[in-house]
Order: structure tokens, then sequence, then C-alpha cells
């Protein structure tokens, strides 16, 4: 039995919701008692259920896993369903994560930011033959290989890593730190046979890699710890290499 | 290519740390003495504008990444203010920090362009004290070691140096370097320019006099201004040349 009487916390909530513009923004305030393990994804649902039927936040899978919940949390985005409010004081602020449009309260948008950037940069597998033939058996593929690009598609397209990058908020083109972690991720994977050239012009210019000015935003809030300082510096490092090619040759530069 | 001529630049300075006799070497070294057997102080407004043109391209590139228009500005500016992130406010520092160098470094390197004969113990000194430019100095030292610094740290990062196998452990190591790096040249640039006003106001009334080595009138000198060795014009010393 934990003696120690239950702090009271203070969850002051960005409202706003474009479909009633005569609203105008506003940051609400709720008081709930805090519960053993309680994560704010916990915290948010009871002011909806007990308080405030009216508060919009999107969740799915409550375990870290679909990105759906992701938000500022003090000013630092992060995902409410993996961040247990005992990590922060008793006043909390929350608000929707910026960059992406916003759909009501701490709801926003990420898929079709997300939809249009996969769009941009390409991000499915290019063959260069055979077109799509579901009875094919998929090429073997080294356990390492299949390791690595395992590691870099973990990433669930939160949108933590955007809301984070001072660069992404400057500028709207910028295609993040998620959008190069995909095509490094594509870059590893020898089902697809795009070359260094095709994906330099994709990310070889300011709103690619070259855009990036290195504040570790994305870094240091991505809720999977993927390592995208490292795969943002060995991109960069390819594709300047890729751009000082005196003849850019088409094919399989892999 | 800035950084590391910033950090040459401020180790060859604080040769009068050692001596003045060490520093008026150094700067006779740079004027082409040591190598062409006469002074050429063209040689240091040759080495000023290749830096000047070098400063003056990286700020034209590095201001494509400045806030385009107020609501990015606005936008980052709200993005910082809220996510109270180190690295993303050591940005904003560069820019204001490279802003300030704009005025601070342009005005040393042409000073140092048109008076290229004016560098020595004494000849800094004055120009430090008796002309005024300490404040400027002083200022500069800040924005150019904290611009450096975290510039040299940043590219570091952003082209993935790596200075050890565990990715963490790595930045961590980085941003230590960083601070290290910075607070080293800080001190020693501040113990420098600390040395070059105490000598400054101690010259005062002989402002506009050249430094004569020791080794013209027979002294050793270290660094103790009431030692001070009698000055002479440089062109006396010139034509008397080295004993």
């Amino acid at each position: 039995m934990n003696d120690v009487a239950p702090r009271r916390l203070t969850l002051t909530v960005f409202r706003y919701d474009p479909r009633a513009p005569e609203r105008t923004p506003r940051m609400q305030s709720y008081e709930v008692e805090e519960a053993d393990g309680m994560t704010l994804y916990i915290a948010l649902n009871e002011i909806r259920e007990r308080l405030d039927p009216s508060l919009q936040f999107d969740f799915v899978c409550r375990a870290g896993v679909c990105g759906s919940c992701a938000m500022l949390i003090n000013g630092r985005p992060g995902l409410a369903c993996s961040t247990l409010t005992k990590a922060l004081g008793p006043e909390i602020t929350l608000a929707p994560l910026p960059a992406f449009e916003l759909i009501a309260d701490l709801s926003v948008d990420t898929g079709k930011w997300m939809r249009a950037m996969s769009e941009r940069l390409e991000t499915w597998i290019h063959a260069r033959e055979g077109g799509i033939d579901f009875a094919r058996i998929e090429e073997r593929m080294e356990p390492a290989v299949a390791e690595a690009i395992y590691e870099l598609d973990r990433c669930i397209e939160c949108g933590c890593c955007v809301a984070a990058c001072g660069t992404a908020l400057m500028r709207e083109d910028f295609v993040g730190a998620v959008g190069l972690n995909k095509i490094a991720r594509f870059r590893l994977d020898p089902r697809d046979h795009r070359s260094g050239n095709d994906y330099f012009d994709l990310i070889g210019d300011d709103d690619g890699v070259f855009g990036c000015m290195s504040l570790l935003g994305c870094h240091d809030v991505c809720p999977k710890n993927l390592p995208l300082q490292t795969q943002i510096a060995f991109m960069r490092r390819l594709m300047a290499a890729e751009g000082l090619k005196p003849s850019l040759k088409q094919g399989d530069g892999k | 290519m800035l950084v590391l001529f910033i950090w040459g630049h401020m180790l060859l300075e604080s040769s009068i740390l050692i001596s003045k006799d060490a520093m008026y070497r150094v700067a006779r070294f740079m004027d082409g003495y040591y190598v062409f057997g006469a002074d050429y102080p063209f040689l240091i407004t040759c080495a000023a504008g290749m830096i000047l043109t070098i400063f003056i391209v990286h700020a034209a590139l590095a201001m494509r990444k400045f806030p385009e228009s107020y609501r990015s500005y606005r936008a980052f500016r709200d993005h910082m203010a809220t996510f109270r992130h180190n690295d993303t406010s050591l940005w904003w520092l560069q820019v204001w920090t490279g802003f300030s160098l704009f005025f601070l470094g342009s005005v040393h390197m042409i000073a140092m362009m048109t008076r290229p004969g004016d560098i020595g113990p004494y000849e800094s000194a004055d120009r430090i004290v008796s002309e005024w430019m300490w404040p400027v100095y002083a200022l500069l030292l800040i924005a150019v070691h904290l611009h450096a610094g975290v510039g040299i740290y940043r590219l570091a990062v952003k082209w993935g140096l790596e200075v050890g196998p565990d990715p963490a452990a790595n930045l961590h190591r980085l941003k230590l370097a960083r601070w290290i790096i910075i607070g080293f040249f800080l001190l020693l640039g501040f113990t420098s320019l600390g040395v070059y006003i105490a000598i400054g106001i101690e010259h005062r009334d002989h402002k506009g006099e050249h430094y004569v080595p020791s080794w013209e009138h027979g002294t050793i000198q270290i660094n103790e201004p009431k030692q001070a060795a009698a000055a002479v014009p440089k062109t006396s010393q010139l034509a008397g040349g080295e004993s």
C-alpha cells in the first residue's frame, strides 16, 4: 500500500475546433487525481469521461506503436500513451503538434502530411523490372540487412520529429527526419533498384538533407529512439558525394 | 576553414602571454620577415582580404537558413520558447553572434587590411587602449568563440563525426568538447586582451612608437611593463637590422 496521498494534477489543454471558428483558441485546465502507473493518455481519457466529453484527442494502440497520440507535452513532442504522469510535475500543459493540420484540440492530421511526404519521396520499393506479381516468391535477404532495414522501419510516423524540427516549422517543404529516415531505409533495401542519383533527385537539396540544420530536436524526441542524427549525417555524406560526381549515371547505384 | 583560422589566430596573438619579444617575432613572421628577409605588410593585407572574402561567402551561405519571413521567424521563436531545447536555442545564438560578426569581424578585418604594419606588442596594445578598440575586441571575442565553437560542433554533428562507437556517447562527447573548446579560447582570448590592455595603458604616453625587441638593445623583457624597453620608430630598427 502506498501511504502517500495521490497528487492532484492540473492539465492545461489547448482547446480549439476549426469547424467552430466563432470560438477562439484558448487554454482550459482540468484537475485529475494521479493514479499508480497513470499515463497522459489515461489522464486524458479520465477528463473526457468524467469532466469534458467534448475534449478531442487521438489514440489507437495505447502502447506507443501507432503514434496517434503524439502531442506537445510541456512544449516537448511526445506520445501521451507512453508518458507517465509521475515523470512530470503537477502542472502539465498539452498542445497539438505544430506543422500539421489541426483537426480539433489535441488532434492533428499527421496522415495528410505523411502521405504528401511519402508521395513526394516515393517511399515504396522501386523494382527495375518484373512489375507486380503477388505470386512471385520474394528474394532472399541477408539477416543483417533485414535487421538494418527493420531498425529504420520502426518509425511509426507519429510526427514528433517534425514538430521538434525548427527547420520543418520554418519551411513547410522540408521533408523532415521522417522523410530522410525513409530514404535511408529504402536505400538499404536490395529490392529497391533506385540509384544514388535517383535519391539525390529526391533529397539532394535544401528541402531535403541539405536543409537540415542539425538542431537534433528530431533525434532527442523520437519515441522509438531511432538513430536519426546518424542516419541524416550518413545520407548527407552520401548525397554530397553523389552531387560531386562529374557525370550522373542512371541505374542501380547500390 | 574559418574556425581553424580563428583558433590559429588566437594561438598566435596569445604569444603576448609568453613575452613581448615572442609576439614581436610572430608579427614579423606573419610579415614574411623570416621567409623573405624583409617585412612585407601587404601579406597581412592579402591574408585579411582572403579571410574577409571567405567570411562573406560563409555569411551568404548561412543566410539561406535564416527565417525568410516574419511568419517563419515567429514559428521558430515560438518553437524555441516552448521546446526549450539546447541545440535549438544554440542555433538562435549562432544567428545573433553571426549577425554581430558582420560588424565586429568586419571592423577588425578591414583594420588589418588597411593598417597591416601596425601589428606588434606596442602597436596592437595602442590600438586596443589608445584607439579604444578594446570594447570591440571584447565583444568580438565573445561572439566569435561562441559562434565558432557551436558552429564546429554543429558541423561535426551534421557530417557525422564519430569519436566513439556508441552514437549516444559520441554526441555527449561532442557536446562536452564544444564547451571545453569555447571555454579554453575565451579564457585565452580574454587573458591576452588583458595583457594587451595593461601594455597599452603603460605605453599610452608613447602612443605610435613601435616596439624594439630586447635583442636590439640588450635587455631581456618578460612581460613586465615597468621594465619596458626604450621605444624607437620601427623605421630605424629596420634600418639597423638585427644584432
